[in-house]
C-alpha cells in the first residue's frame, strides 16, 4: 500500500473488546449482522487504541449500529452522518472515524454532504450498505431501487434512474472505492482493511440484503447459480479474470470495456486487463465501478486508493504555519490589536 | 494640516450620514469616518443601510447606500434619529433620504451629478437644489466629481480608478468640517493599499483635496468640534458586531480551554462571523465553511461531542434549516451555541434589514419538547459579552444556546473599551476525567442537572449518544414511556435551572413608575436614549430591557408588577410580548411594534410613551 501508514499495536485488542452490550435490534438474516461482525474483527488489528474509535451514524437500520459497538459513538440524523464525521474529524484528527451508512441516508437526503465529504477528502471511512430499499421506513424505493421495481411507492415501478455509488463516489473526485458482499464475510474484512490504511475518504459498498423489504436484491450476484458469472474479484496487479471455469475477462476495447473469454477467437489471458487500483486517472476505475449485470460481472473489491492530501492534515498543517507566522498567540493579543486608542 | 478658520462652534452631538450608489464606498466612507471618530476621543454609534443587491442600477433611489453616525461628548446609544449632515453624491441618494434630514439641516451634494441625465434616473422631474425645494436645509453644491479628477491628474490614473476615489474627496470635507485630523485615514490607505502605491497617493490626494476646498472656500463659514466624551479610563477600539461575536467565542474557547470549531454556511449578515473566524487560525480556530446550513450546524454537533466550543452561525432562513439539529444537541445534551444575526423576514424577506422576528422560532421552532437557552444581544459590543456568555452557559450546562443578535448590531460599530480575557468570568465545562468508574453517559449534576461531557480519545469513558430518547443515567436507547416524560420534564428542567445562575432582572429608573417600557435584544440603545431623555424631562418612566430569554430572569415577575403601565416595544409583530403574556397573564400590555426593516427613532417612541402617560 503506498498511502498506508499504520502503527504497532500498543495493545493485544480482540473482538470483545468492541462488542456492545447492547441487545442488537436487526432482523434474523438481516445482512447488517455480518457487517457489524466484520467490523468487530477488524477493528483490534489496526493498531488504533480502542477508544480513539468514533462511530457515527445517521438514519435508518444500518444506522444503529453506533449502538451495537463498544466504541464512542453518535447516531445523528438522517442524511447528515457525513457532516457528523466531518466535524468529529476536523476537532480530532487523531481519531479514527467510521462512518454507517445506507443507500438512503446517503444518497437520497445525504446526497449533498455525501458528495462534498468525498471531494474534500475528509480522512474517513464510509461503509455504506445498499440494500436497494428503505427498510426502516418499511419498503419505499431507493435511489439505487434498480428501475422498474415494485415498491410501496412505486406500485407500478420504478421510473426513476438510479444511482450507482461508485460512479457517484468516483464522479465526486473519490480517491478510494471498494464494494463487498455481506455473504462473503472474508473478503469483507479485509476490504475493511484496505479502506482503514487509506488516509482520506474511502468508501465501500456493500451490497447487503434486507430480508423483509428486498430480499434477493442483489441475487443475481450472491446466489449460488449465477455468482461466478456475475462476480469479479479484483487484486491490484492482477487480470481482470472471472466466471466459473476462471475463462473469461474484462478487455478494453476502444472506449469501452468488453467481456471476453479466453481461448475463444484468439484471446489470451495477456490480452485481459490489468487492475492497476492505485491509477490517478478516474477512467478505468470509473468504468470498471460502473460494470453491472447482464452485460459484465460486479467487480468487487478495491476498485479506487490513490493516495492524496487530506482536509483534516492540510487544515491542521494551515492552522499550525499560522500560529508560527503570526504574532497574535492569544485572545488578548487579538483584542488589543491597532487600531486602538487609550483614555487616561 | 491645521485649521484657518477661527470660527469654532462646540456641539454636544451630531448626526452625519453618507449616501451615494451601493459602488459609491459609502460604507467604508462612513466606516474611515468612525475611525477618526474614535480617535477623536467621542463616543459613538453607527447604522449602516445598504441595498440587497451587490450593485443596483447606478443612479437609481433602490440602489442608494448609506452609513450614519452619531457620535457626541456624551454616551451615545444609537445611530441617531435624523441627521444634520447629509452627504449626498447623486440625486438618488438625495431622494432616498430626504426623510432622514433634521429641518435646517445641511446636504453637502456632488453638483457634478445634478445634470438631467441622473436627476431623470432618480424620478427628479426639476433639479431640487436649484428649484428652492431645499428651501428648508443648507446646501452646498460641490462639483466632487471633477474636482477629483483634478487632484489625481498627475497621476495619469485611468477614469475608472480616478471617479473611485471621490468618496474620499467627501470625506475629507466632513473631515475638515468637524476639526478631525486626517492622519489616521492616511495610515489606512498606507495599510489596505501597500501593495499598490498609487492607489494610496491617489486616496491621500483626493481626501486632502477635499479638506482643502473646505478649508479655502470657507464653504461652512464655520467648523465644528464635538469634545471627547467622559469615557473611563482604559483602551480603546472600534468595533462591528458580528466581530465582536466572533472575537467573544475566540475569548471564551481560551477561557474555557476547548478548542474552537466553527461550522457555518455564508448568509447575509452572519457572513462576517464566519470572515472573521476563519482569519483566526492563527489562534488555532477550526473555521468550516460547510456545504449547506445543515452540514453547518451538524458539523458542529460532531465537534461538540468531541470536545469542541462548537458554534454554528446564520440568519433566520438558515435557522429554519438548523431546527432539526439544535433537537439533536437538546437530545444529545451537547453544548453547541447557534448564532442567529435576524433579518427581515419571513423566507428571504428583506435581506439586508434588521428584524427581531425569529424570537418565536429560536423558542419554539422544533420537533417535539426541545428548550433551549437564549440570550439577546443588545449592541455591538454587547455581542462581545453575549457570544462569551452563550459560550459559558452551553458549556457549563451541556445544552445549546441560541444568541440572537440582529443586522443593525451585526452591522453597526460602537466604541468597545477592551477587556483582560482574564478578568472575564471564568469557565468551567463539566470534562468527564479518564476511567471514571462513575461515569454514565446520562448521570447528572443534581444542581445544574447536566450531564458530564467524555470526550472521545479519553480512556475508560467510551459511550454512545444520539437522537433516539435514553433513559435517564444509563444513555441507554430506551422507547419507555415513563422515561421520555421523566427525561423531557428532566431536559426541560435543566434550562429553566439556568435562571440560578444569571443576573437578576434590572430596570433603568425608579423602581415604581407610571409606565414601565419593556425591550429586548437590539433595541437597547434607543429605548436607553428614550427613557432617560424622559426621566430627564420629568417623565414617570422606567426600562426593563431583557438580555436573557430563556429562562427568563427569575425576577420578572415581580419587575412587571410593580408598574402601573407596561409597553413592549419590538422590530416585530409583537413576539416577546406574546411570550410574556404566556408566562405572566395577569398583566395588562400595550406593545408598540414596527415592522418596516427600520430602527426605531427616539421620537417616535417618545411620541408613543407620552400618548400612554396622558391617557
Amino acid at each position: 500500500m503506498e498511502n498506508t501508514q499504520i502503527d504497532t499495536p500498543v495493545m493485544q485488542l480482540t473482538k470483545d473488546d468492541f462488542a456492545s452490550d447492547q441487545m442488537v435490534k436487526w432482523c434474523p438474516g438481516c445482512g447488517d449482522h455480518a457487517i457489524l461482525h466484520a467490523v468487530e474483527n477488524v477493528f483490534p488489528n489496526l493498531g488504533i487504541a480502542k477508544e480513539d474509535f468514533v462511530v457515527v451514524s445517521g438514519i435508518g437500520c444500518s444506522s444503529r449500529f453506533p449502538y451495537y459497538m463498544n466504541t464512542y459513538g453518535i447516531h445523528g440524523i438522517h442524511g447528515r452522518a457525513a457532516a457528523l464525521a466531518t466535524g468529529v474529524k476536523l476537532a480530532n484528527p487523531k481519531l479514527s472515524v467510521w462512518m454507517i451508512t445506507g443507500d438512503g441516508d446517503c444518497m437520497a437526503i445525504g446526497g449533498n454532504h455525501f458528495i462534498h465529504t468525498i471531494r474534500r477528502n475528509i480522512d474517513i471511512n464510509i461503509l455504506l450498505f445498499n440494500n436497494k430499499i428503505y427498510g426502516l421506513t418499511k419498503g419505499q424505493y431507493s435511489p439505487t431501487t434498480p428501475q422498474g421495481s415494485k415498491t410501496k411507492t412505486s406500485p407500478q415501478g420504478t421510473i426513476e434512474r438510479p444511482f450507482n455509488p461508485g460512479e457517484l463516489v468516483i464522479g465526486s473526485q473519490g480517491n478510494f472505492f471498494a464494494r463487498a458482499l455481506d455473504t462473503n464475510p472474508k473478503a469483507m474484512t479485509s476490504v475493511f482493511m484496505e479502506a482503514a490504511k487509506h488516509k482520506g475518504t474511502s468508501v465501500v459498498e456493500i451490497l447487503q440484503n434486507c430480508v423483509i423489504f428486498f430480499n434477493k436484491a442483489h441475487d443475481l450476484i450472491t446466489s449460488k447459480e449465477t455468482r461466478d458469472d456475475n462476480q469479479l474479484w479484483l487484486e491490484h496487479g492482477k487480470p481482470l479474470i472471472f466466471g466459473k471455469d476462471r475463462n473469461k475477462g474484462i478487455v478494453l476495447k476502444g472506449t469501452r470495456l468488453e467481456v471476453v473469454t479466453i481461448g475463444e477467437n484468439g484471446v489470451t489471458e495477456a490480452d485481459i486487463l490489468v487492475h492497476d487500483q492505485y491509477e490517478k486517472d478516474p477512467g478505468i476505475h470509473m468504468m470498471i465501478a460502473r460494470m453491472m449485470p447482464p452485460e459484465y460481472p460486479v467487480a468487487l473489491g478495491v476498485i479506487r486508493s490513490v493516495a492524496a492530501p487530506t482536509f483534516d492534515q492540510s487544515l491542521v498543517d494551515l492552522i499550525e504555519h499560522e500560529k508560527q507566522t503570526s504574532k497574535f498567540k492569544t485572545a488578548d493579543d487579538l483584542l488589543q490589536s491597532s487600531p486602538t486608542w487609550t483614555i487616561d | 494640516m491645521a485649521n484657518n478658520n477661527n470660527k469654532v462652534v462646540e456641539l454636544e452631538q451630531v448626526v452625519v450620514r453618507f449616501a451615494g450608489d451601493s459602488g459609491d464606498g459609502m460604507q467604508l466612507t462612513g466606516s474611515l469616518f468612525s475611525d477618526s471618530t474614535a480617535f477623536a476621543g467621542n463616543d459613538f454609534a453607527t447604522f449602516p443601510d445598504y441595498p440587497a443587491e451587490i450593485r443596483a442600477p447606478q443612479g437609481t433611489v433602490s440602489g442608494v447606500s448609506g452609513f450614519q453616525i452619531h457620535f457626541g461628548r456624551k454616551n451615545v446609544y444609537t445611530s441617531g434619529d435624523l441627521a444634520d449632515v447629509l452627504v449626498a453624491m447623486n440625486p438618488a441618494s438625495l431622494k432616498a433620504n430626504m426623510r432622514w434630514i433634521k429641518p435646517q439641516g445641511l446636504i453637502i451634494i456632488d453638483s457634478d451629478n445634478f445634470n438631467d441625465k441622473w436627476l431623470e434616473k432618480a424620478g427628479y422631474t426639476t433639479d431640487p437644489t436649484t428649484d428652492g425645494s431645499l428651501s428648508g436645509y443648507r446646501v452646498i453644491r460641490t462639483p466632487i466629481s471633477s474636482m477629483t479628477k483634478e487632484a489625481v491628474k498627475h497621476l495619469n490614473l485611468d477614469p475608472k480608478t480616478t471617479l473611485k476615489t471621490k468618496n474620499m474627496f467627501a470625506l475629507g470635507m466632513v473631515m475638515y468640517m468637524f476639526s478631525r485630523e486626517p492622519e489616521v485615514i492616511y495610515q489606512y490607505f498606507e495599510k489596505k493599499f501597500a501593495a499598490n502605491p498609487i492607489v494610496v497617493q491617489a486616496n491621500k490626494s483626493v481626501l486632502a483635496a477635499g479638506y482643502n476646498y473646505a478649508d479655502t472656500m470657507e464653504i461652512v463659514g464655520h467648523v465644528y468640534k464635538v469634545n471627547p466624551a467622559p469615557l473611563s479610563k482604559g483602551k480603546y477600539r472600534n468595533i462591528t458586531g458580528n466581530v465582536a461575536t466572533a472575537w467573544g467565542f475566540i475569548a471564551a474557547a481560551e477561557r474555557a480551554g476547548r478548542p474552537l470549531f466553527l461550522g457555518s454556511y455564508p448568509i447575509t449578515p452572519a457572513t462576517e462571523i464566519l470572515q472573521e473566524l476563519s482569519y483566526h487560525k492563527n489562534l488555532g480556530v477550526k473555521a468550516f465553511q460547510a456545504e449547506d446550513e445543515i452540514a453547518g450546524i451538524v458539523s458542529a454537533i460532531g465537534a461538540s461531542y468531541t470536545g469542541s466550543l462548537a458554534i454554528t452561525t446564520t440568519s433566520g432562513p438558515g435557522l429554519s434549516l438548523k431546527s432539526e439539529a439544535i433537537g439533536l444537541a437538546v437530545m444529545t445534551e451537547l453544548p453547541l451555541v447557534i448564532v442567529d444575526v435576524q433579518r427581515g423576514g419571513p423566507s428571504t424577506g428583506l435581506p439586508t434589514k434588521s428584524e427581531q422576528s425569529d424570537l418565536m422560532q429560536a423558542l419554539f421552532g422544533r420537533n417535539g419538547e426541545a428548550p433551549v437557552i437564549i440570550v439577546a444581544a443588545q449592541s455591538p459590543t454587547d455581542c462581545f459579552y453575549s457570544a462569551y456568555e452563550a459560550a459559558k452557559l452551553s458549556m457549563e450546562h451541556m445544552t445549546p444556546v441560541i444568541l440572537l443578535t440582529d443586522g443593525s448590531l451585526a452591522n453597526g460599530s460602537e466604541v468597545f473599551r477592551i477587556p483582560a480575557v482574564a478578568d472575564l468570568p471564568e469557565i468551567h465545562p463539566p470534562i468527564a476525567q479518564a476511567n471514571d468508574p462513575e461515569y454514565k453517559p446520562y448521570r447528572r449534576d443534581p444542581e445544574k442537572l447536566n450531564r458530564k461531557w467524555a470526550i472521545p480519545g479519553t480512556p475508560g469513558l467510551r459511550h454512545r449518544v444520539g437522537g433516539l430518547e435514553k433513559e435517564d443515567v444509563s444513555g441507554n436507547v430506551s422507547h419507555d414511556p415513563l422515561n421520555h416524560q421523566k427525561m423531557t420534564l428532566l431536559r426541560e428542567e435543566k434550562v429553566m435551572r439556568v435562571a440560578n445562575y444569571l443576573p437578576e432582572q434590572k430596570v433603568i429608573g425608579p423602581d415604581e413608575a407610571e409606565l414601565l417600557v419593556v425591550s429586548w435584544g437590539g433595541t437597547y440603545g434607543v429605548m436607553r436614549t428614550v427613557v432617560e431623555k424622559m426621566q430627564q424631562e420629568g417623565y414617570s418612566i422606567a426600562l426593563a430591557h431583557f438580555r436573557h430569554i430563556m429562562p427568563l430572569p427569575r425576577n420578572t415577575e415581580e419587575v412587571l408588577g410593580r408598574y402601573k403601565k407596561i409597553i413592549v416595544c419590538e422590530i416585530n409583530n409583537g413576539q416577546f410580548v406574546k411570550y410574556l403574556k404566556m408566562n405572566f397573564p395577569q398583566f395588562k400590555y400595550h406593545q408598540y411594534n414596527k415592522i418596516q426593516g427600520l430602527p426605531f427613532l427616539v421620537a417616535e417612541l417618545q411620541e408613543q410613551f407620552e400618548k400612554l402617560l396622558n391617557a
